[in-house]
């Protein structure tokens, strides 16, 4: 049990469950305000977690045993990764039911259940300190997501519904084998003890290999990302927002959690190829996205070109890499949410999100035109906002491994200013095309409500991001500390007379002059 | 020499038998009329012969295991638990068909009597120690289904079904029989201990040509790939609660013997099964997997899952150890509640006219019709694909653990992986119920027992079903020991 003296994350579990069982059974209007009110307790419950929070203190917090199954507990419990990914998941989800309030008509009671149960394995993945109890939340994601896409989606929500499941179903399955070893092996499935145990050299490439394939699919890394933009595409608006917001982040904190401490060694023997697929990532998807005709999809690649940002600080090794990656984790999560919901309001108005069909929406639609930047800033990285602080860092942190990988990734940002603007200047730019366009009204109240509050807390991240980086350092000084030994060599290393501050390796050349 | 003991030993089977008289007798002189009563009474002595095996699978007395009838029969728990499984199948068996058989008036009081004779053969089957309580009981049982298969007279479907059940079903004992006259005339003995002695200086290669013969009859009775044509076939032409029957009970019985010949018997000669059983196991697992992709009757469809879910069994059985008979055990415990769940929602799937359903896309937006039904559906079809939190996740993850844990890696890793397979053809079910336009065909249903049933086991292979996990495991493990004790 913790200090508050009642099982806050059991609770924050237990919350959608019991909401999304109940929406089951009630109309339409029953359901939306069910579970908004369950999803507004969540964030709630997580503001109190936030607040309750250690910092600096015990690694695991919040801590929960209960020996209720066979050969795998319902043990949950946070550090301060999974604290943040828990709060970017409660903070979405209430703004994916306001967002699904008007443009969600048919079976609403299913559709909230299914949000709700989402939130319930988001959840549950994050606080998960059982590896089996992690898999299972992790694949059971599937069928919540998979009913939302092939119900509500789009024209083409079948073949999208089939991909993504299958694909994502595909990448998994090696992952629990890989787990039925290691538990063998080090005779426990608890994860905080599974990451300090040292597995055998030659087992740990296949392992490794093993999360790779399902966290590379989830993340999405080139060249299995192809699920994403046909999912995103044809997902509901909500469906987009969660799935970018949240999903895609499972992959990364798999990385986080499973790959890169219990399998050091690996992870460096294997450095090249991640480095290799997030370049390609990097350059082929954002290319690939300055085509598009198709907003989403567009927003779409630009996530697989941000996740490759994020696999490229992740493997660096360093702390800024590692904080990097978190924060444009966290960003991407918002921002991506944000852009989604931005084109589901003009999407809810013309009902098609061909790029040609709009233009000149900053005249008519001007309090749009402002958040709608605002978030394409970000997405672009502008210093102030969310997006610059984690890609500044994970640059940073990457280009003291390897010059090359960094100047590389660093394209990416330029290709997304490329595409990100061109986006906006045929949208919000340029002159009102058709009477239709011009008789779109600008944001609603609801919508305001919905954009606001991501919009601040963007700007707040990109100008104090100490407030979200905080929780986190001392959980980044220990992964760190545990790849410390597998560090690789970098290819820039301090020469002359500066305070040799980057890496040990770079601190015993020093030494020898 | 203890008769009190053997029969105390063989009650259920005694139970059954004796009640098994008098209820023919019932039925031959009273008639249709007698229906109701030769029913009831049925699940009466099911449910007794239910608690008997029950109480030996429980009681600390029996925890041994027990011979009788000079090593013809073994109590122990491996066959009380398959028992058990096999009880409960047959009462479920009876519970759902005299609804389906009232249309066309077909019920007759012989089809639990039949039942009842193919579940006497069955509990043989199970605790048989001896090649021949093997063969004996396995015929009782086949025999009564080969006439449970036809039992649709006027139908032409079933009885062709019945009529390649019968054909088939002859040749595989034919196959069966020849394997064991080999094995008896290179070992001297038809008994397992016998055998599993006599091989303890090495198999001669006659003696091999009994086992590969002997495990092919069986993969027969199991269904499991390159024995497995007839499965599409007779599971579509027989009635469908007879269908439930064949997919549950026999199988149950057929695995659990299955097992016991392969590690009583064959015990000391692992090596020499152990790559038959992963051939079969694999080709089962992508075979059924595969043909089930372009089927439109949901009766096939279901045939070929279970055709796919023996293979995943047979993976227990592939590591030769008491945690893969554990296993096996437990993903046989949980193939019979999907199983079963997923027959009797296709028994409820009538039309307006009150005549069955077996077209997948007259399914479509079941879940608007008949949300309940549909959900139901949707556990079944999760749940034997395997997708976590469904319960039918649980028995893919003791049979791969334990394949790990035997050192059998590339077969765990293949058999995951294809099971990707088999997800894409239980996915389409619910497209069909899920996304697309309620074509409104299906009735609500007349039969609240079959929707008593149905919430049951959907309820067990819900998430629910993990809480259970805990009680189960020491059963299986238990029953898995029972087979090793010569071992």
């Amino acid at each position: 049990m913790n200090d508050l003296g009642f099982p806050i994350l059991s609770l924050m579990l237990a919350v959608p469950m019991a909401a999304a069982i109940a929406c089951l059974f009630v109309s339409a209007n029953t359901a939306r305000w069910l579970a908004l009110i369950a999803t507004l307790v969540d964030l709630a419950l997580g503001i109190v977690l936030w607040m309750n929070f250690d910092i600096g203190g015990a690694q695991w917090q919040f801590v929960e045993r209960a020996a209720l199954f066979d050969r795998f507990s319902w043990a949950l419990g946070i550090d301060g990764i999974a604290l943040m990914l828990i709060m970017l998941s409660v903070f979405l989800m209430p703004i994916c039911i306001g967002a699904s309030w008007e443009a969600i008509q048919t079976r609403v009671g299913e559709y909230m259940a299914a949000f709700l149960l989402m939130e319930v394995l988001m959840i549950g993945v994050f606080a998960a300190q059982d590896i089996f109890l992690f898999y299972i939340f992790f694949e059971a994601g599937l069928i919540p997501m998979y009913l939302i896409i092939g119900i509500w989606g789009g024209a083409n929500r079948i073949y999208a519904s089939y991909k993504f499941f299958l694909y994502t179903l595909l990448g998994s399955v090696l992952m629990l084998i890989a787990m039925f070893w290691m538990v063998n092996e080090a005779g426990t499935s608890d994860i905080p003890t599974l990451m300090a145990y040292d597995f055998p050299l030659e087992a740990q490439s296949w392992l490794w290999l093993a999360f790779f394939a399902s966290f590379a699919v989830k993340m999405p890394m080139w060249p299995v990302h192809t699920w994403l933009p046909d999912a995103h595409v044809q997902a509901p608006t909500a469906g987009s927002v969660i799935l970018a917001g949240v999903l895609l982040k499972m992959g990364g904190y798999g990385f986080i959690r499973f790959s890169l401490p219990m399998f050091p060694d690996a992870s460096v023997d294997y450095i090249w190829l991640v480095f290799a697929l997030s370049m390609v990532a990097v350059v082929y998807t954002s290319l690939i996205a300055l085509v598009q005709s198709d907003m989403k999809k567009l927003i779409a690649y630009s996530s697989v070109a941000h996740m490759a940002i994020v696999t490229v600080g992740l493997f660096a090794f360093n702390r800024q890499g590692l904080e990097g990656a978190l924060v444009v984790m966290l960003s991407h999560g918002l921002v991506s949410g944000a852009l989604f919901l931005c084109v589901g309001v003009i999407y809810d108005r013309l009902h098609t999100r061909e790029i040609d069909r709009y233009g000149g929406l900053s005249i008519n639609m001007p309090r749009y035109a402002l958040l709608f930047l605002l978030f394409t800033m970000a997405s672009i990285g502008l210093p102030g906002t969310s997006g610059f602080v984690g890609e500044f860092l994970s640059l940073v942190g990457v280009y003291e491994v390897s010059s090359w990988v960094a100047i590389v990734s660093t394209t990416g940002i330029i290709l997304g200013a490329a595409y990100m603007l061109y986006l906006y200047r045929r949208v919000a730019y340029g002159v009102i095309k058709s009477d239709d366009v011009a008789a779109m009204p600008d944001l609603t109240k609801r919508e305001i409500a919905l954009l606001l509050p991501i919009a601040i807390v963007v700007l707040w991240m990109g100008v104090y991001p100490e407030s979200f980086m905080a929780p986190m350092r001392k959980d980044v000084g220990a992964l760190e500390a545990r790849l410390a030994s597998a560090k690789p060599v970098g290819d820039a290393q301090v020469k002359l007379g500066a305070t040799p501050v980057l890496s040990p390796a770079a601190h015993a050349e020093e030494g020898h002059h | 020499m203890n008769y009190a003991l053997w029969f105390q030993l063989a009650s259920p089977e005694i139970l059954l038998s004796a009640s098994g008289l008098v209820v023919l007798l019932i039925a031959a002189w009273g008639g249709v009329q007698s229906l109701r009563l030769v029913s009831i009474l049925t699940v009466t002595a099911l449910f007794g012969a239910l608690a008997l095996s029950l109480n030996f699978l429980f009681d600390p007395a029996f925890a041994e295991g027990a011979d009788a009838f000079y090593g013809q029969y073994r109590m122990d728990r491996f066959a009380s638990l398959s028992k058990v499984l096999v009880f409960l199948s047959a009462i479920g068996c009876i519970i759902v068909a005299p609804k389906f058989f009232a249309r066309g008036n077909m019920m007759r009081p012989e089809y639990p009597v039949l039942i009842l004779f193919a579940t006497i053969g069955m509990g043989l089957m199970v605790s048989a120690v001896d090649l021949l309580t093997l063969y004996i009981g396995l015929e009782m049982q086949s025999l009564a289904a080969y006439v449970l298969a036809s039992f649709l007279r006027s139908d032409d479907r079933s009885a062709e079904a019945g009529l390649k059940y019968f054909v088939l079903g002859a040749l595989a004992s034919g196959i069966l029989l020849f394997g064991m006259s080999l094995l008896y005339g290179f070992t001297g003995t038809t008994s397992f201990i016998g055998i599993q002695t006599a091989f303890g200086d090495g198999v001669s290669t006659g003696a091999l040509f009994g086992i590969v013969f002997v495990l092919s009859g069986l993969a027969f009775k199991i269904s499991a790939v390159p024995f497995h044509m007839w499965t599409p076939d007779v599971y579509e032409g027989a009635p469908t609660p007879v269908t439930t029957f064949f997919a549950t009970a026999p199988k149950v019985a057929a695995l659990a013997l299955t097992m016991r010949v392969a590690i009583e018997a064959f015990g000391g000669q692992q090596a020499v099964w152990q790559q038959i059983v992963i051939f079969v196991a694999l080709a089962s697992i992508i075979l059924g997997a595969a043909g089930a992709i372009g089927q439109t009757n949901i009766k096939r469809l279901l045939a070929y899952s279970s055709i796919n879910n023996v293979g995943f069994m047979l993976i227990g059985l592939a590591c030769g150890t008491p945690e893969g008979a554990s296993a096996m055990m437990t993903y046989l415990i949980i193939y019979v509640a999907m199983t079963l769940g997923s027959f009797v929602c296709v028994l409820d799937l009538n039309d307006r006219n009150g005549a069955p359903v077996e077209d997948i896309g007259k399914l479509a937006g079941l879940s608007r019709t008949r949300p309940g039904l549909a959900a139901a559906l949707a556990v079944f079809m999760f749940s034997l694909a395997g997708i976590p939190p469904l319960f039918g996740f649980w028995g893919k993850f003791v049979v791969f653990d334990a394949a790990v844990a035997a050192g059998l890696i590339p077969l765990a890793a293949i058999g995951i992986a294809a099971s990707v397979i088999g997800a894409f053809y239980y996915l389409k079910v619910i497209k069909v119920m899920y996304f697309d336009e309620p074509a409104d065909v299906i009735a609500p249903s007349d039969s609240p027992a079959r929707m008593t049933l149905v919430l049951m086991t959907a309820l067990f292979c819900s998430p629910l079903g993990y809480f259970a996990t805990l009680a189960l495991s020491p059963v299986t493990a238990g029953a898995a020991k029972a087979l090793f004790w010569s071992a």
